[in-house]
């Protein structure tokens, strides 16, 4: 097979700066060559550096909305989307699993903290299921990265204790540990607290669809029970 | 050709007059634009900072706009770095070319596709059949538009045009595995295309997405959606090609904290969707082992060129304006001839295809200037000011109105001559015979028909204000 027109691998040695004009074209124009010759004639050459022009850009807006009860606004907000929350103390945060954990059977990631599940039936958990297995699964738990409070949504990056991505897709029934301390105020501090590096998942609620008369409507593809276990 | 005109597209004007008579097409604009103007409001209100997010928004795009190279040559070296192979495509041909090479190289001919504005605007499920390969579109939406054999007709939605019934009617008919006895709750019809989907999903080697966001500093790759198509699309199959407009990069994470709050609330009106996946490169263990990420240019370069016009490479495409839009609610997107509609397709369209079909050339005109589209706008477009600019183009380069040289001299000959406008402004009240059931002039005799192609003129007075003047003595008799 040929290889595709204006196909290009590697990154660009002169990623210097701003307006400098790209090296003489090595035999016919790469597709990349033009478009950013395209680019370089539509701006014009004279700009500022790119890092003084960036760090210019005011941000007037606030870092976060509400200063106090940010655990109850989460669990407020998480609840709007039609997720199940349950509010416990610490101590009660393995009872609270097995009263969630009942029927079926349930994937669990490594590295979740054992305790959580010290109180569920041992027969209802599979421990890291290959991705075959997951659709027959009825229910997967999982802890998380981060939170956010204003929005009501949950991020996992899929570290140790919330399972690659599959595990907590494939399964219906989503039942997600969320500790006080995981839960930031707003959006601009919770993506201070996740490294892009990681692949994310930020979940608010089921899975739905705006897509019939632009109604929310609860249950598509994704997990259509969330439970959500908020420490105190 | 850099993006599909539908075949045979009238321009706006006939093609919204079919629409607007279309009273079922009309309900259903009405129920779902009207619905979604109340809730986005709302959503909005609630941030006492939305003004200054929106204009951080606009900073952020406008400088990324204007360093754009700096961006993209940024974005392809950490997505390189990070495992990703980065492909540039100066237009549709070339960017259908390099999708299709790739999915043939896995020795697949099925592909799962979350919804993307860019492959519709390349038409690339129409040239992945050509070549022998089957997209299945897993967005509700796009379901229902490909299941329908129908065009989109929303940004957001594509299906909006259709209600539930009729959703129901299409999965009946062309979905094989759908009960008999569906009815037309949304939960069920959610349901089915759940079941309709899932083997599809679990057995898929190969997906195609599109980007919301491309973070050049990480080079992480971010998708907004509701309902879990695009996770398992994102995540399931073996091979990732993600194909976005060059417009669509962010110079830093930290960036996103902008946009995360911008996007989900003017789009669908929610706080946050319900699923948004970022991810950078491949992760050994999870996810697709191979990941391409197709840069698209296909006229973008050129609306960068035009000072006026560039703002609407600011566009994160939320739909906003086409909500708000007087216009978009009667005619329906599909009047516009092109996979963007409403508002921000007028200005799109025209700018990334050149104004030389009717079509393109009517699309500036498709609008009253009312603003109604910059207020709701999150990254402030003026696309009134875009529009007007436009016109002034159309006017300059593109197709002639067939009429307005001969009624500019006509018009300049008749108002050198008190005698001559007499006689015009009687002739003219006389043609109020002509007034159609609105107190519209729906069809001019004659050559002046081609005036009212594409207008309805309106009804002249009885009587001049110089016929007035003169028998009342200026309102003294």
């Amino acid at each position: 097979m040929s290889e595709p027109q204006g196909r290009r691998t590697g990154p660009d040695r002169d990623a210097t700066g701003t307006g400098a004009p790209h090296g003489a074209p090595q035999g016919p124009r790469t597709a990349r060559d033009e478009i950013l010759g395209r680019i370089e004639r539509a701006l014009g050459r004279r700009r500022p550096p790119v890092d003084r022009a960036y760090a210019a850009i005011e941000r007037p807006y606030r870092r976060r909305h509400h200063e106090s009860g940010i655990v109850d606004l989460f669990a407020e907000r998480l609840a709007h989307y039609r997720a199940v929350v349950h509010r416990v103390e610490p101590a009660d945060l393995p009872g609270a699993v097995a009263r969630v954990l009942t029927r079926g059977r349930y994937a669990v990631p490594a590295g979740l903290p054992a305790h959580w599940l010290a109180e569920v039936d041992p027969a209802l958990l599979v421990h890291e299921p290959p991705t075959t297995e997951l659709d027959a699964l009825d229910g997967v738990v999982t802890g998380c990265a981060a939170a956010i409070a204003e929005t009501g949504t949950i991020v996992l990056d899929h570290g140790p204790g919330q399972g690659r991505r599959a595990l907590s897709l494939v399964p219906d029934h989503h039942l997600i540990v969320v500790t006080a301390d995981q839960i930031a105020p707003d959006v601009p501090e919770a993506l201070e607290r996740l490294s892009p590096a990681r692949p994310l998942t930020f979940v608010s609620g089921p899975s739905a669809t705006s897509d019939i008369e632009l109604n929310r409507v609860e249950g598509v593809h994704g997990p259509r029970t969330l439970d959500v276990i908020v420490t105190r | 050709m850099t993006m599909p005109t539908y075949l045979g597209m009238p321009a706006f004007p006939r093609a919204a007059r079919a629409a607007v008579a279309d009273e079922r097409l009309r309900d259903n604009l009405a129920r779902a634009t009207g619905t979604i103007r109340d809730r986005r409001r709302a959503a909005v209100a609630e941030l006492d900072d939305w003004a200054a997010l929106r204009e951080a928004g606009r900073r952020i795009k406008d400088h990324t706009l204007r360093y754009l190279d700096h961006y993209l040559r940024l974005l392809e070296e950490k997505v390189t770095a990070a495992g990703g192979t980065v492909h540039w495509a100066r237009d549709a041909a070339e960017a259908n070319r390099i999708v299709a090479d790739l999915i043939r190289a896995t020795g697949r001919t099925e592909v799962v596709k979350v919804k993307s504005m860019a492959t519709q605007e390349i038409g690339l499920n129409e040239a992945l059949e050509k070549e022998g390969i089957t997209a299945y579109e897993t967005d509700l939406a796009e379901l229902i538009v490909q299941l329908g054999d129908d065009r989109p007709s929303h940004i957001l939605v594509p299906a909006i045009h259709r209600n539930r019934s009729e959703i129901r009617d299409i999965f009946r008919r062309r979905m094989p595995d759908a009960p008999p006895d569906l009815s037309d709750e949304p939960a069920e019809l959610a349901e089915a295309a759940r079941r309709h989907l899932r083997a599809k999903f679990l057995s898929a080697q190969v997906a195609v997405s599109g980007v919301n966001f491309a973070v050049a500093e990480t080079g992480t790759l971010v998708v907004l959606e509701s309902e879990g198509n695009g996770r398992m699309c994102l995540t399931l199959p073996k091979t990732l090609i993600s194909v976005m407009g060059i417009e669509k990069v962010v110079p830093t994470w930290r960036d996103l904290e902008v946009f995360l709050q911008l996007l989900p609330r003017s789009s669908t009106a929610e706080r946050m969707n319900p699923y948004t996946s970022a991810w950078t490169g491949v992760t050994p263990g999870d996810g697709p082992q191979e990941f391409h990420l197709v840069l698209l240019d296909n006229g973008r370069t050129s609306v960068l060129a035009d000072e006026v016009g560039r703002q609407a490479l600011r566009c994160i495409r939320c739909s906003a304006c086409l909500n708000v839009c007087p216009v978009y609610a009667r005619a329906g997107g599909h009047a516009y001839g092109s996979p963007y509609p409403g508002p921000i397709g007028a200005i799109l369209s025209p700018q990334i295809r050149g104004i030389g079909s009717p079509v393109d050339a009517s699309l500036p005109y498709a609008s009253s200037l009312c603003g109604a589209c910059l207020e709701a706008c999150p990254v402030a477009i003026d696309i009134p000011e875009v529009l007007v600019h436009l016109r002034a183009k159309v006017v300059e380069e593109g197709p002639r109105h067939p009429l307005a040289g001969t009624a500019m001299a006509a018009a300049g000959w008749t108002l050198r001559s008190p005698r001559r406008l007499a006689l015009a402004q009687r002739l003219a009240s006389a043609s109020r015979r002509l007034i159609g059931r609105r107190g519209r002039i729906r069809r001019l005799p004659g050559p002046l028909r081609a005036w009212t192609d594409s207008r309805d003129a309106p009804a002249p007075p009885p009587e001049s204000f110089r016929a007035w003047w003169k028998r009342t003595d200026g309102g003294r008799a």
